[in-house]
């Protein structure tokens, strides 16, 4: 019998009232952020969570690491429901900085779970222990003694990774690590993440907003869009075989830097902005921006289907006809 | 001929004495009219302050133009009387920035800020400035232009403020629209829409554009020609198409393999540049670059390169002679 997977997410929602008035508070309406969302990650595998802003992709990743309640649904690890998180499920910020307690040393920093979690029971044990932490993720002894105002972006983001190592966690959620980094630090980081990966066998839900960074991660890809999965396939077929409109519009909008390739490609160009997340369009909700929208999108449920190759589901009507009535959005063209 | 702009051995200067940061260490750039020059850089490369000084707005203190010269369409910027430079501002060159939200009064509508432009710089009366504000509008995609000239800055989105700055910089019919980060606050697809009407505009009103960004996808899709910054310097410059195809400064190298491209087939791993930038403090006497460099030689080490021609219209800051492991794919 094959094991479960690590992570299964079923019709997870996560709605958050907006108060309005001071004195006298009521509840204006409801911020549907995560709105019916599901998906599995098998253990080893890097699931890229990818969308705009808005569309709720952070919400999910704090939902599965329990820092935002679920409204409904089930968050299932290794097959169990509910109850603790604890350790095996461990996040990394975007922005080390903010999450590293300025008054610890880095050694402290690592130290605090192995102990809090009685990982390690002597004290020598500990230190042997953040040792190992540090060099997993490539810092030297040297910096253990050091605060985080003193490491450098990429190092504060190593140690952001050393601490959620030091869980043994069974699932990393990474919320948009390397974002806020240059371009030559990023790179650091994203081969640390999947040297990491291999060696330790982690299972990691990378949620960023780059297509670039998560066709580099990943294994399968979820594209979401106001609140809602609109695409999920294996990295290949989503970034190759594209068979919902927003997703070819995303790959479609995201420069990639060769000249000779933006000057060939043919751009979907969206119209307007992404609807408000407190009254999102009925039905399809991409349809008020979707290219090759019908009037039956503006009705019923846009319900993820089959579209393609094994594993490929789209919320599109029209998955299969995009090929033949939209031009652009894939690279499948113009590289061998 | 003469270029558009001239930027001749550029130096800014942050604090004093021992502690002086050199931002911008020599830097030179030209543009032509009408063309669009990409500059490239990673934080604290010095590339917004370039931008800053084209327009004399280096804060002063703790910042100062230490020397060099700027020659916009053949009149010396640095040398100008402010309220000359003031005529310039806006005027003949625009300038955009990547918060829009920093750049607009909060407590005007974004109709009178525009119309203010329009008096101050073109002398239109009242009536014939709102008309004209209307107009430029519509000319940047904002719907239903003339009720929407009465809103407040926090009344539009991220990308429709940044249409409101684009329809301020172009008032005037500036002849050089300089924009710093204009897209990086931006989601993806609203960036789409944003550089989309950037180049359109400057198609139609023949500007010269400079585009300031870390973004390399950005640049190769706006740029005619391309100077990469590091460390205070622009250590290579030449035609897109050479910068991005073959590229012969190891920094440019190391920058295109440390990206993941959305458009990469199979499994590529990545190849990062070791270490971190240098702060940018006190002289130097080596290539900035060496410490991180996988080629530098005992040479890169006691000579400052300066930028050389490799090819035709393309210059590198690089003692060696190193190409990209990579032949474009056609």
């Amino acid at each position: 019998m094959s094991a479960p997977p690590v992570l299964e997410v079923a019709d997870l929602r996560v709605h958050f009232p907006v108060r309005r008035g001071l004195v006298f508070e009521r509840i204006a309406g409801t911020v549907r952020a995560v709105d019916g969302v599901s998906f599995a990650i098998n253990r080893g595998e890097t699931l890229g969570l990818v969308g705009e802003s808005g569309c709720g992709k952070t919400t999910v990743g704090r939902a599965i690491v329990g820092l935002t309640p679920p409204t409904s649904g089930e968050i299932r690890i290794n097959g169990v429901a509910g109850g603790s998180r604890g350790r095996s499920v461990q996040f990394v910020f975007q922005d080390p900085y903010a999450s590293l307690n300025p008054r610890m040393t880095i050694a402290q920093t690592i130290a605090e779970p192995v102990r809090l979690h009685g990982l390690r029971d002597s004290r020598s044990a500990v230190a042997d222990r953040v040792h190992e932490l540090l060099e997993l993720v490539g810092l030297r002894r040297a910096h253990a003694e050091r605060y985080p105002h003193e490491l450098s972006g990429g190092q504060r983001q190593r140690v952001g990774i050393a601490r959620a190592l030091a869980c043994e966690p069974e699932l990393i959620v990474c919320d948009e690590p390397v974002s806020a980094l240059d371009v030559s630090i990023q790179a650091q980081v994203i081969n640390l993440l999947q040297d990491l990966q291999e060696r330790l066998g982690l299972t990691y839900l990378f949620i960023a907003h780059g297509l670039g960074v998560i066709r580099q991660i990943s294994t399968r890809v979820a594209v979401m869009y106001l609140g809602r999965i609109v695409e999920m396939a294996d990295k290949a077929d989503l970034y190759d075989a594209p068979r919902h409109p927003y997703t070819r519009a995303l790959l479609s909008a995201s420069p990639v830097p060769d000249p000779v390739v933006e000057r060939r490609r043919k751009r979907i160009i969206l119209r307007g902005d992404v609807p408000s997340a407190m009254s999102p369009p009925p039905g399809c909700h991409f349809h008020t921006r979707c290219p090759v929208a019908m009037p039956e999108c503006a009705v019923g449920d846009a319900t993820l289907l089959p579209a393609g190759a094994a594993g490929q589901v789209s919320a599109c009507r029209r998955a299969f006809e995009l090929d033949r009535i939209l031009d652009g959005g894939t690279y499948a063209t113009h590289r061998g | 001929m003469t270029a558009l702009l001239e930027v001749e051995d550029l130096r800014v200067h942050f604090g004093s004495g021992d502690a002086i940061v050199r931002a911008v260490d020599g830097v030179s750039l030209r543009i032509e009219a009408g063309e669009t020059l990409g500059i490239v850089g990673e934080s604290g490369s010095g590339k917004s302050v370039t931008a800053l000084s084209l327009l004399r707005l280096v804060p002063t203190p703790p910042g100062r133009i230490a020397g060099g010269r700027i020659a916009f369409a053949g009149t010396d910027l640095l040398s100008l009387p402010i309220e000359r430079m003031r005529a310039i501002r806006g005027r003949e060159i625009a300038m955009i920035f990547q918060d829009p939200m920093t750049s607009l009064n909060p407590v005007l509508t974004v109709g009178r800020q525009i119309s203010e432009v329009l008096e101050l710089h073109l002398g239109l009366d009242s009536a014939a400035a709102r008309r004209r504000t209307i107009e430029l509008f519509e000319m940047v995609g904002i719907p239903a232009a003339a009720t929407r000239v009465g809103d407040y800055p926090h009344h539009f989105s991220g990308g429709m403020r940044q249409r409101v700055m684009i329809a301020m910089a172009i008032a005037c019919r500036p002849k050089l629209l300089v924009a710093d980060e204009p897209t990086t606050a931006l989601d993806v697809t609203i960036q789409a829409q944003i550089l989309d009407l950037i180049r359109s505009l400057q198609h139609e009103l023949g500007m010269a554009l400079i585009v300031i960004t870390h973004d390399l996808g950005v640049v190769a899709g706006m740029a005619d020609r391309v100077a990469v910054m590091y460390a205070g310097r622009v250590v290579e410059e030449g035609p897109s198409d050479r910068i991005f195809g073959a590229p012969r400064m190891p920094y440019t190298i190391g920058l295109l393999q440390s990206v993941p491209r959305a458009d990469a087939r199979g499994q590529r791993r990545l190849t990062p540049i070791a270490g971190a930038p240098p702060e940018p403090y006190g002289e130097t006497r080596s290539c900035r670059f060496a410490p991180r460099c996988t080629h530098a030689e005992a040479a890169c080490r006691g000579t400052v390169p300066v930028l050389r021609e490799v090819a035709a219209g393309h210059r590198a800051a690089c003692l060696r002679d190193i190409e990209a492991p990579w032949v474009r794919p056609s």
